[in-house]
């Protein structure tokens, strides 16, 4: 208990960015996981926080190109990634093709845990096409093929307490048809 | 979370250093335990020395036909690794059925095995755990135990060791190799690795302050036919209620380990021996001496019931 | 607007817009991230400090001491707030708790501190640092243990309210009766495990308060936070615009509404504060576990002769019970009912509303008791349940329903569903290693009536504006809200801008009970109705013959743009919808058939849903597109109910351990097969002008006990103690060797 007292300004770290294509420079206390930073210092808040614990996956953003949770993740490490979230992907009037179908299957209802699912959906087609393996996939050493069964193990890192599972799964397959 | 100062390490030996000469310094690489355990102050480093940058990430072809995992390969990279997927199925497997996506793309192979327990009293820090404090006491003990292990465990803690992967490595018959602060190197196996919680449950693997592991070798493929079949309440992102990690031969021999019921990935090869006498005898042996609760003493016939599963499908 | 006498014909009926599957209106901002919800308004607030709440760490007793000093003294540390510096709050709108001030401990995780500092991160550390000490008393936390000690229930009428009934002489059918049932069924303790934490942000300015907080009821939140800040509630403004569920978790205010008021006080700045997600089972509400007990008597032809329904279930002194019999005083007729509750002292998280209150927990026990029943009689349980339902009110039959099809919903629902394929012999269908079963059970809810308001402006540039302080948690009120002014209006649904959930607008009812959307658009309808007659006044016309649409007002021959009622200022109109005693002369209510295919591994016992139908008589659909994610949510939230939902309780201490997304399991995607949903149309002009009724919370109703009927009819196993887990049927499915 002693140390944190004495702790002072201890642990404050600088960290370089590259969050939607803008170099962003952080002076940060190292405790300050990649969610809190882009939250509370870019303000950046479409990645959200449901658990802080890596439970729900509502802070899923993806980093140099691959999807983590941005809340078991310390700013520190991420310094020289390059960093995308929801509010990089699109915008209300230029919005990408997995937030158009998101809004044409209506693949939401409160909101929350969206922006998550389409960091992750988006990913997920990357992951296939890159033929990492799921708990769905059948034959190992064959190509991955997007299917119901796949599409919802991949996406199940993601939950939605609103319970759109059902309108997702349609929205993300629309996108991978098209793709 | 306590303050802490942190470093980018620059080499295996200069993270070694780094966290042996430092009191509470610490390895981070995927961080997605560690971390979650520092926010409720369960795990209290004063410096973390990320290890991440640092080249033992590859995976490679090793002389004796063997494969050779870095430390830092992620888990998505180890289970999309073309020998993996061909020849240790078992091990991709058990790695997808594990965790999600986005937590297999940041968590490595020795962070994966270095996993603390996911018992709910070790997270309760307003109740006693032998394994946050030691001495104070088993809170899981009398308590909600339905996750928890039924063998090899103490009077002292029954927590059950939480992974999959392990699972695969421990039939896979895998080598944990790491440096230590001296310099020297050392190869533990894999069933040497995870220690069982007797009367010092804190203790969790045999790594000394500062020792790194740095990679994890797999002998010749085993042939065969490879299963993992991992039993949870809901379909995904859940720990195992009991997995079964099978390695099966033409001739009804092989390798089985179990998940999800023991302080480490429980593998009994005498018990195994009798796999040709099938699940109940293979169950029965490797049970043995089990000292379930009445909460979870469902574990066992389930863990039959799996491997009968995985045993039909084998033949199938 | 007063509405009291059934709805004629009126511009809903057209229907162009409203009724219409539109896409949400909020949907490009939800999807881009840039809806702020409550812990996010960096736009309103520059610089907050950051609460952390401190939970009690017994269920029960007084916290004697709080040592804060080294807490105050940690880096970055503002202030820390000490229960035992405060008065006890006075407990808000339907509850009983005090939030926060006070000795004495309640429950597990009751906030007894909140740490503010200047960032989240010192908040956290230093808030470690509290050394707390407590007098702890033995904790009531076992149902089982407590419900022989239960008080009885007394009747008090109303939809809401658990209803002590007898009619007839149950005793003396069910002895009479050739066939029987007498079980009892378990309902677990449930979370509501929304997205969103509980979360607001506070700023006082002058002695007035801002709050922008995640709320179902704006008018709830903001009187129950008033009263507890000793405020008038002229003096806090309310800001909602974005709620990421609820559940029913929102409906009442939680220790981060009143805890960053307080912390924002203290500091003299503005206090952001989420509650933490391991703290929101224990420190938040539950919807409360059950033990009920059924018995039901029926003649040889399947026709019922006595339902004896009787519920126990526990919760902090001076809280509510759980209303699990609610359902059975009007799901189904019998001419002998006895329906009772007892309430058993629990010192756990207060027992409170969680979707579908009362009918959901009632309907998992009774559609279970329904299919058992069915089998004992060698009837199918959709023929079963069609014999046995009721076109009036059971205890009043005078009293009619105003509209029910249940049975068109189960038929419907057997036609689509393919029940006809289903073996009535339970354990007899397997693909591979899976058995496989479908399973039936009937929805019912009852229909809410709020008053609600709502404003409308017609601005100069033909565009129309609407305000209420009515919430959107993802049901989907701004687009509904929208489709009825531009159907009122005859404007297009772009036309229209919806502002909601501030409570400067006029008092809405609100998100819960599923008497959002009926009561919230007939308000606004309320108020359209004004504007229709300013506007028909404006332009001359006679209000009773006139037209809107196509942005023109036309009557008879002559016509005008709608705009042109508009080019000497913009014309507001506000109106609120009241209700007569429709609701007494007619039962209204919601009803739904719920169909599921479940395979089971024969082997493990591992479950896995493959197909549900519900088909759903709510009356008009005012959006089938949102209304179907509201019942595909909802069915979803069934299927966590009957395979995996389960707060725990570790009885020696008094919590429930698994008090976190990880313990506590909901649904995934992995869950969840493609779910289909049917509306039958049947406007009800007895609901209201809209003739809409409630649909948030009927896709519940009968879901989860669909699920466990397929179950059984896969297995032959018979679990009666929710959540159907693999455990439970272990021993019971076949050798495997």
């Amino acid at each position: 208990m002693a140390r944190a007292q004495a702790a002072g300004t201890m642990g404050s770290v600088v960290v370089a960015l590259t969050v939607n294509d803008e170099r962003r420079r952080l002076d940060l206390d190292s405790r300050v996981t990649l969610l809190d930073a882009l939250r509370e210092h870019l303000h950046l808040t479409g990645t959200k926080k449901g658990c802080d614990h890596g439970h729900c996956g509502a802070c899923t953003v993806l980093v140099n190109g691959v999807r983590i949770n941005a809340c078991l993740s310390l700013a520190a490490m991420h310094d020289g990634d390059v960093v995308t979230t929801i509010e990089g992907l699109g915008r209300p009037d230029r919005l990408h093709p997995v937030q158009a179908a998101f809004i044409a299957h209506d693949a939401f209802q409160c909101g929350y845990c969206t922006p998550g699912q389409i960091c992750s959906a988006v990913a997920v087609l990357a992951e296939v096409e890159a033929g990492v393996p799921s708990h769905a996939t059948g034959d190992l050493t064959a190509p991955v093929t997007l299917d119901t069964s796949e599409l919802r193990e991949r996406m199940s890192a993601n939950i939605c307490r609103c319970g759109a599972y059902s309108n997702i799964a349609e929205a993300v397959a629309d996108v991978a048809g098209r793709s | 979370m306590r303050p802490f100062t942190y470093e980018r390490a620059a080499s295996a030996e200069a993270a070694v250093a780094a966290v042996a000469s430092r009191p509470g310094a610490r390895f981070i690489a995927g961080g997605t335990n560690l971390l979650d355990l520092m926010k409720f102050q369960i795990e209290t480093p004063a410096h973390l020395v990320d290890i991440r940058h640092l080249p033992l990430r590859g995976i490679e072809d090793l002389p004796d036909g063997g494969l050779r995992i870095g430390a830092l390969a992620t888990n998505t990279e180890v289970a999309a690794h073309p020998r993996v997927k061909r020849e240790y199925g078992v091990l991709a497997r058990a790695i997808v059925a594990g965790a999600t996506g986005q937590l297999r793309n940041k968590a490595t192979t020795a962070g994966n095995l270095l996993q603390r327990n996911r018992c709910p009293y070790f997270y309760e820090t307003s109740l006693p755990c032998n394994k946050r404090q030691p001495g104070s006491g088993c809170s899981a003990l009398g308590g909600v135990t339905r996750s928890l292990a039924v063998v090899g465990t103490s009077p002292h803690c029954i927590a059950q060791n939480p992974g999959d992967m392990a699972v695969a490595l421990r039939v896979l018959d895998a080598t944990v190799e790491t440096v230590r602060p001296d310099g020297s190197q050392r190869r533990i196996a894999i069933g040497d690795f995870h220690l069982l919680p007797g009367d010092r449950p804190e203790i969790e693997h045999p790594l000394a302050p500062g020792e790194l592991v740095t990679a994890v070798t797999l002998p010749r493929p085993p042939g065969g036919t490879h299963r993992y079949h991992k039993v949870r309440d809901r379909a995904s992102y859940a720990f195992a209620i009991v997995s079964v990690a099978v390695v099966l031969q033409e001739d009804g021999t092989g390798r089985v380990a179990f998940g999800g019921v023991a302080p480490r990935p429980w593998r009994v090869e005498d018990a195994e021996a009798l796999l040709p006498s099938g699940p109940a005898a293979v169950v029965a042996a490797a049970f043995q001496g089990a000292t379930p609760t009445a909460g979870n003493a469902f574990k066992i016939p389930l863990a039959e019931r799996a491997l009968a599963l995985v045993l039909s499908e084998g033949r199938a | 607007m007063h509405f009291d006498t059934s709805a004629g014909r009126n511009p809903i009926d057209a229907q162009t817009i409203v009724g219409r599957p539109h896409r949400r209106i909020d949907g490009a901002l939800k999807v881009t991230g840039t809806a702020p919800y409550a812990y996010e308004r960096h736009d309103a607030v520059a610089d907050p400090t950051y609460g952390w709440i401190v939970g009690a760490s017994i269920a029960r007793g007084r916290v004697t001491r709080i040592d804060a000093a080294a807490a105050r003294a940690a880096p970055g540390v503002l202030a820390v707030l000490t229960t035992l510096e405060y008065d006890a709050a006075p407990p808000g709108f339907r509850t009983t708790l005090t939030l926060f001030g006070g000795a004495e401990v309640r429950h597990y995780h009751q906030a007894v501190a909140l740490v503010v500092a200047g960032t989240f991160e010192e908040a956290r550390a230093a808030a470690h640092l509290l050394r707390i000490d407590y007098d702890s008393e033995p904790a009531r936390c076992d149902l089982a243990a407590e419900a022989p000690k239960s008080e009885p229930i007394a009747d008090r009428d109303g939809p809401d309210y658990p209803v002590v009934d007898r009619i007839g002489d149950v005793e003396a059918a069910l002895a009479a009766a050739p066939v029987t049932l007498d079980e009892s069924y378990g309902t677990p303790d449930q979370t509501h495990a929304m997205m969103e934490p509980h979360a607001t942000t506070a700023a006082w300015r002058d002695g007035k308060l801002t709050i922008w907080t995640s709320a179902q009821v704006v008018s709830w939140h903001r009187n129950s936070l008033a009263q507890a800040l000793g405020l008038a509630k002229e003096d806090l403004r309310l800001e909602a615009p974005f709620i990421g569920g609820g559940f029913g978790s929102k409906l009442i205010m939680r220790s981060d509404a009143l805890l960053a008021a307080l912390g924002a006080k203290a500091v003299g700045r503005p206090c952001k504060v989420a509650l933490q997600r391991p703290l929101i089972a224990n420190n938040g509400t539950r919807r409360a576990g059950t033990i009920q007990r059924i018995r039901l008597g029926a003649d040889r032809d399947g026709r019922l002769t006595a339902i004896a329904h009787h519920s126990v279930n526990g919760n902090l002194p001076g809280a509510f019970a759980e209303a699990a019999v609610a359902p059975t005083r009007l799901i189904y007729a019998a001419p002998n009912r006895d329906l009772s509750m007892r309430l058993a002292t629990l010192d756990l998280a207060e027992g409170n509303d969680m979707r579908a209150p009362g009918e959901a927990p009632g309907l998992m026990a009774l559609e279970i008791a329904m299919d058992e029943m069915a089998e004992r009689l060698g009837i199918d349980p959709v023929a079963f349940r069609i014999r046995n339902d009721t076109q009036v009110d059971p205890r009043r039959p005078q009293r009619r329903f105003s509209e029910r099809h249940l049975i068109e919903c189960l038929e419907l629902g057997a036609d689509r569903f393919g029940w006809a394929r289903r073996n009535p012999v339970p354990g007899s269908v397997s693909d591979g290693r899976w058995l496989v079963g479908m399973g039936v059970a009937a929805g019912f809810r009852q229909n809410l009536l709020m008053p609600s308001g709502a404003r409308v402006r017609l601005e100069q540039d033909g565009r129309l504006s609407v305000e209420t302080d009515m919430t959107d948690i993802g049901t989907g009120s701004y687009t509904i809200l929208a489709q009825t002014a531009a159907e009122m209006m005859g404007v297009p649904i772009e036309a229209v801008t919806v502002r909601l959930g501030d409570s400067d607008y006029p008092e809405a009812a609100g998100s819960g009970g599923q008497f959002g959307a009926n009561n919230a658009t007939s308000g606004l309808y309320a108020a359209c109705t004004t504007l229709r007659a300013t506007v028909a006044a404006r332009l001359g016309f006679d209000v009773e013959d006139v037209v809107f649409a196509d942005g023109m007002v036309t009557a008879g021959r002559r016509s005008a743009p709608l705009l042109d009622a508009a080019k000497d200022g913009p014309l507001t109109a506000e109106d609120r919808i009241t209700y007569g005693d429709l609701d007494k002369e007619f039962v209204q209510a919601t009803f739904g058939a719920q169909f599921a295919e479940v395979a089971v591994d024969r082997f493990t016992g591992e479950m896995r849903v493959r197909r549900m139908l519900a088909v759903i008589d709510a009356g008009r659909v005012l959006n089938p597109l949102t209304a179907r994610s509201q019942v595909i949510g909802a069915m979803t939230m069934g299927v966590g109910s009957a395979l995996m939902e389960a707060l725990v309780v570790d009885t020696r201490h008094g919590f429930f351990i698994n008090h976190d997304l990880g313990g506590y399991e909901v649904p995934v995607h992995a869950d969840i097969p493609h779910l289909d949903v049917v509306f039958l149309d049947h406007p009800d002009p007895v609901s209201s002008p809209m003739k809409a009724k409630g649909i948030g919370e009927i896709g519940l109703c009968g879901a989860a006990a669909a699920v466990a009927n397929a179950v059984h009819n896969a297995t032959g196993i018979r679990v009666r103690d929710y959540p159907i887990t693999l455990d439970k049927l272990l021993d019971r499915l076949p050798r495997v060797a």
